[in-house]
């Protein structure tokens, strides 16, 4: 019994030893980009050995609450934060983008593979359910060839608040104003119709058991999962197929404010993917340690310059040169 | 005689500081989710539970449909689990080899520990399924006139969610009913048998009389975890906001919304509409406590019970 209690202290001791020196950074909030944080955080760990840090996947609501209430160094978010969370928070909050996801519209149609094509105002109209069958004309128009059937489509979107969904609706509220003043844009909304999956496996789940159904998953996940997904028509007219070059496409061209709080959906450039986002940091612009802050501002640079080669090999789409150039000048800004 | 008088004293009301704690727990849980729910108790008001829209994004928020959807599964569940629970109960405790019993017994307290995860995964790749192909069709084409088996046929849904909540509290009606009817005094059924009983009128007349508030008390065991239980029901019931007979119907329970929306509640308003939310199921499961005990103590007071 001694000996063990003598192994447990020990175990404190060294523990708490190996943590003196080293800087510990505690960040929390969004789960789509956790994959890509945790390679980042452990690469960067490797070559910077007095840096550690600790991120708790909690949500990005949870993100914003904990940053505003800085019991973390650093939050994350797959939304920007609203006027009114920026006000409440005690300083003045940065957004940082890190890299960029997009979210695919993914279905279950008996001899349809990927490629189906779609335009914003009929998905809308799906999802509004004014267009509730597969055959409908305005789907058939864009589809000559495609053998459609006249089964009723089963709307599917997620049940737990998050990310993917408000990127979603939010491509749903600029593409349709029917959309936007019915429902709107949110980490959860008020669904017309539709079953609701929990997480993006209970959304695929659910769509690869229905037949003739329709649902939204991230990129990675349908891609990893061979879900087949739709091509859809961006706002120059071209269908695109959903990949991490034409996700990244969609923030260059766009116009892209300095505090980083812009919606990409529906981009204006010809080669885009129009339903991408980008994944935020939530930094205070003064940091309240000097060390951490240091700390901070030197692993974001590193993220969205080296860092980003890691991105693409975990399904996300790596941030273009203009946006990157733009972090860098607005960390310049932040104070520590 | 002295000394262990204080030393009875000191026993007696050490003892006493633990259900005193759990007084003060219930009460606790009670303040705190009154407290932080005072924002959308004050906005809302008692509207709150009868309104049916849920919309996080104008911030329009309503309970019934939840509501609606935990007393619905609840009891489905329960109208399936109650005669087989009991049913399996009396067949271990009166019937089978004792062998027999003691293996299936081992079975059941196995099932009561299978985490509800792992009913819910089940639940999405093997029940859902199965309902959508062939129980769900079968129940349309021959009972389809009655409300509850109309409409799109989905497989998740309130029926497929309280099939599996019926799966989840079986094992604790069963484990324990076969105690109370094993607790039955034989004597009883003895004096039954001599008096000329069959073994059915022996069991029906004197081992369920005797032991009904026992069984009873399972079934309100029973009913407290179909109302709690959040990750089975949310990943099967297809978290649909809506009121309808329709037991084929997505739907949504208050457990469920709690699960799905928490983490990403990022406005005041919302979180405290949520919080509520937990209230309301808190309020639920005393409501529904009261009342059980209230059938309990009316069943117990009844004629059956003269034979006590």
């Amino acid at each position: 019994m001694k000996k063990i209690l003598a192994l447990f202290v020990a175990m404190i001791l060294g523990a708490s030893m190996a943590f003196a020196d080293s800087t510990l950074i505690n960040g929390a909030g969004a789960t789509f980009p956790y994959p890509i944080y945790s390679k980042w955080f452990d690469e960067y760990g490797k070559a910077n050995p007095g840096v550690m840090f600790n991120y708790q996947s909690i949500g990005s609501g949870g993100g914003i609450k904990q940053i505003t209430a800085k019991t973390v160094d650093f939050g994350a978010s797959d939304g920007p934060m609203s006027m009114d969370q920026l006000t409440a928070a005690p300083g003045r909050i940065y957004h940082i983008p890190t890299v960029m996801g997009a979210v695919v519209v993914a279905y279950n149609l008996e001899g349809v593979s990927k490629g189906l094509k779609l335009s914003g105002d009929v998905l809308a109209d799906i999802y509004l359910g004014k267009i509730t069958q597969w055959n409908d004309p305005r789907i058939t128009e864009q589809n000559a060839g495609v053998n459609l059937p006249s089964s009723s489509i089963v709307v599917v979107h997620r049940s737990d608040g998050s990310g993917t969904s408000f990127i979603f609706t939010d491509y749903l509220s600029a593409v349709s104003s029917d959309w936007k003043g019915r429902v709107g844009k949110g980490t959860s909304v008020n669904w017309p119709i539709g079953l609701g999956g929990k997480g993006n496996e209970g959304v695929a789940g659910m769509l690869k058991q229905t037949p003739g159904s329709i649902g939204y998953v991230e990129l990675a996940y349908a891609k990893q999962n061979g879900l087949p997904y739709a091509f859809m028509k961006n706002q120059s007219g071209s269908y695109i197929e959903p990949t991490l070059a034409s996700t990244s496409k969609a923030a260059d061209g766009a116009v892209i404010p300095a505090d980083f709080r812009v919606s990409i959906v529906n981009s204006p450039n010809p080669e885009s993917y129009p339903i991408a986002s980008f994944t935020w940091l939530l930094i205070y612009k003064q940091m309240d340690d000097h060390t951490k802050g240091a700390a901070i501002v030197n692993f974001i640079k590193w993220a969205v310059t080296d860092g980003q080669k890691y991105a693409e090999d975990l399904d996300y789409a790596p941030l273009p040169a203009n946006v990157v150039q733009m972090i860098q000048q607005k960390l310049e800004q932040v104070k520590y | 005689m002295n000394r262990q008088d204080t030393s009875d004293i000191v026993f007696r009301r050490i003892l006493a500081v633990f259900p005193i704690s759990i007084l003060i727990l219930v009460a606790g849980i009670f303040f705190q989710l009154a407290y932080s729910s005072l924002p959308s108790l004050k906005h809302f008001g008692l509207a709150f539970f009868y309104n049916t829209t849920w919309d996080p994004v104008a911030e329009h928020f309503g309970a019934l449909p939840f509501i609606f959807g935990t007393c619905l599964t609840s009891l489905v569940a329960l109208l399936l689990a109650v005669p087989i629970g009991i049913g399996a109960a009396i067949y271990l405790a009166e019937y089978a080899p004792p062998k027999v019993s003691k293996f299936i017994s081992i079975l059941v307290d196995l099932l009561a520990a299978i985490p509800s995860v792992i009913y819910g995964l089940w639940g999405i790749f093997v029940l859902v399924p199965y309902m959508r192909n062939y129980v769900q069709p079968f129940l349309g084409k021959y009972l389809g006139f009655l409300p509850f088996f109309q409409g799109p046929n989905y497989g998740v849904g309130f029926l497929a969610a309280s099939i599996i909540l019926a799966i989840i509290i079986i094992p604790f009606i069963i484990s324990v009913s076969r105690e109370v009817i094993l607790a039955v005094p034989s004597v009883y059924k003895e004096s039954a048998y001599a008096l000329g009983t069959t073994r059915w009128e022996a069991i029906f007349d004197i081992v369920l009389s005797y032991g009904r508030a026992g069984i009873l008390g399972a079934v309100v065991l029973a009913l407290g975890r179909a109302i709690g239980e959040t990750m089975a029901v949310t990943m099967i019931i297809g978290n649909n906001v809506v009121i309808t007979p329709s037991l084929f119907s997505p739907g949504y329970t208050l457990a469920s919304v709690l699960a799905n929306e928490f983490a990403e509640a990022d406005s005041n308003m919302y979180l405290s509409a949520l919080i509520e939310i937990g209230l309301v199921l808190f309020l639920v499961s005393i409501v529904v406590n009261i009342l059980a005990r209230f059938l309990i103590w009316s069943v117990t007071k009844g004629p059956g019970q003269v034979i006590k």
